[in-house]
């Protein structure tokens, strides 16, 4: 099949040949099978060569533990894990690459942030969130409050998906410690005008934290201009491997924040009667870090800009209009959110539970995602159970979106 | 497994009790009331028992959420346990159980033939993995209900 994108001259077969996963089949093999249409990218993105070959690379040829070793291999695999810590900060626009810190992940960055910098927090402070939130950006503040006493004030979500910043003025106070909010809905797919919201935040002198884990995947993200205190992503959906993840902050607030995990390589000194702490980032990073993990990002961000930021997000907005488009001509789609703009499309069809369809899709050879998508509170404003979920990547094409709707449409006819 | 198969184990029973669930209410009196979960989807049922002195089934009634699946396995285990013994539901529970996890292939001798077909049917979901504990959430939650748990949840 020729896979074409919106865009004359994104060059999607090219992009396409970089993941080798694409080709496989699905179902019934020996007869031929299925194609594979992956549309669960904001689950998980599917890796190019460049992280295979570079993970199989630093295995065979560079690999040791790192910050420790006097010998070649170590030099070299701490040269290319700081080195991917470079590229991630020069991804981000970061001023500092020692002010990234290496997580396994998204929930795990905001983890850090809840119970290293909430541990100045104190009962009859407050924390405001929104009701967009995955739940990696809810409970860790819901376990603040239980242990410290901190009130969790979620800003409401509208009827079309949208974060209602205009409340931030009533619930913002003086014992507002932190606003920490999503850059892109993991759910629904709407951007937060993080603009407004920074501006607010800091006009009022408060810190504010973006979950950029869909946002750095479909925008570009400039550290330097946006005004945020803490920023997060994660590697595994920026085409880089599992288990990596990241927190940016502001270096005033790493200096002052406790160290999250103790051990060993977040420390300057040791005695059996106390110990003195290493600087930022390693002060936040005890124990072996995922070493293939990080030089792994690093490739997958390589791979991102040499295929160029900008036309992937042209293609992946153009791509997400179609899918919208589609789906809106299609009997029994409801849409659900109205930012269709981002590589997230959600929608209900008919009354046809979320799970029933993704088993249709599945034998189609159509990979979504059905449920709550970790954002529980999403569902409950809209009354739904769940939605069917399709999120775009780099090497999606218009004819998957094609295959989607045909999917659907045999899925419908089945349960009319 | 294709589409086609796929299409013949909705068609057989799923879609027919899924979208009209039977003993789906909640009736005015009960003896044994649980609730199950399943946390991954999102299912939730509320099993309600009639179990008279002489420990049989009197009535079997459900309300609750959930899939296509969840629903008409709730359903057809409503109207399979009715006036059974107390013993004779707790064995088709287990029988229920290892057939739709694959533990074994066939039911049980000793279970009626019209039992056996719609047993077999059901049990069809072990072909999708992850939709095996849609199909058994009705029959952990009337287990739990028997033993007097309040709740119980899938995982």
């Amino acid at each position: 099949m020729m896979h074409t994108s919106p865009l004359n001259d994104y060059d999607l077969p090219k992009i396409r040949a970089q993941f080798p996963i694409l080709s496989r089949k699905l179902h019934n093999e020996r007869n031929g099978g299925v194609d594979l249409v992956y549309l669960d990218n904001a689950a998980s993105a599917q890796k190019p060569l460049a992280v295979l070959e570079r993970i199989d690379h630093l295995y065979r040829h560079d690999y040791a533990n790192v910050h420790r070793g006097l010998h070649s291999l170590s030099e070299a695999a701490t040269d290319a894990y700081e080195h991917a810590r470079q590229t991630l900060a020069d991804f981000l626009g970061a001023p500092r690459a020692q002010d990234i810190i290496w997580t396994r992940n998204g929930s795990e960055a905001i983890n850090l942030v809840a119970s290293s910098f909430g541990e100045r927090m104190h009962s009859g402070d407050n924390v405001i969130i929104s009701g967009a939130e995955h739940h990696s950006n809810i409970v860790p503040w819901q376990i603040l409050s239980e242990r410290r006493g901190v009130e969790i004030r979620p800003i409401p979500i509208d009827d079309d998906g949208h974060i209602e910043l205009d409340q931030l003025e009533s619930l913002c106070d003086q014992k507002t410690r932190l606003i920490a909010i999503t850059h892109i809905s993991n759910a629904l797919g709407m951007r937060t005008d993080i603009e407004t919201a920074t501006a607010f935040a800091q006009s009022r002198k408060v810190p504010i934290l973006i979950d950029g884990c869909q946002g750095a995947v479909h925008e570009d993200v400039n550290l330097k201009d946006m005004g945020c205190d803490f920023y997060i992503i994660t590697g595994h959906k920026l085409y880089g491997p599992s288990g990596i993840g990241a927190l940016w902050a502001k270096q005033e607030h790493l200096e002052s924040m406790p160290p999250y995990q103790s051990g060993g390589e977040m420390i300057r000194s040791v005695s059996l009667t106390g110990s003195t702490f290493a600087p930022p980032p390693a002060k936040f990073e005890a124990g072996t870090p995922p070493i293939a993990q990080a030089i792994g990002l690093g490739a997958a961000l390589d791979y991102i800009n040499a295929v160029g930021r900008k036309n992937i997000h042209a293609h992946e907005r153009a791509l997400t209009v179609y899918a919208a488009k589609k789906l809106r001509e299609l009997e029994g789609i409801r849409l659900i959110g109205r930012d269709h703009s981002h590589g997230i499309v959600s929608f209900c069809l008919d009354d046809i539970h979320p799970h029933d369809v993704a088993t249709f899709l599945d034998h189609q050879g159509v990979a979504i995602r059905a449920g709550h998508h970790c954002a529980e509170p999403v569902m409950q404003r809209f009354g739904l159970p769940g939605t069917v979920r399709a999120s775009l990547a780099m090497y999606n094409s218009q004819q998957d979106i094609d295959t989607l709707i045909v999917a659907l449409t045999e899925t419908r006819k089945f349960f009319a | 497994m294709s589409l086609d198969d796929l299409r013949a184990i909705y068609q057989e029973l799923i879609l027919d009790h899924g979208k009209s669930p039977r003993n789906f209410a909640q009736p005015q009196t009960y003896t044994h009331k649980a609730a199950g979960y399943n946390p991954v989807c999102g299912d939730q049922l509320v099993v309600y028992l009639n179990v008279n002195t002489d420990d049989h089934l009197q009535g079997c009634h459900f309300t609750g959420q959930g899939c296509a699946i969840c629903i008409a396995s709730a359903s057809i285990m409503s109207e399979m346990v009715r006036d059974k013994s107390k013993a004779q539901v707790i064995t088709l529970v287990s029988e229920t159980k290892d057939l739709a996890t694959g533990v074994r292939d066939e039911p049980n001798d000793a279970i009626d033939e019209d039992d056996r077909i719609r047993l077999t049917a059901l049990s069809g979901v072990r072909m999708f993995p992850t939709r095996v504990k849609c199909a058994t959430l009705a029959w952990h939650t009337l287990q739990a209900a028997l033993d007097n748990v309040e709740e119980v949840s899938t995982e």
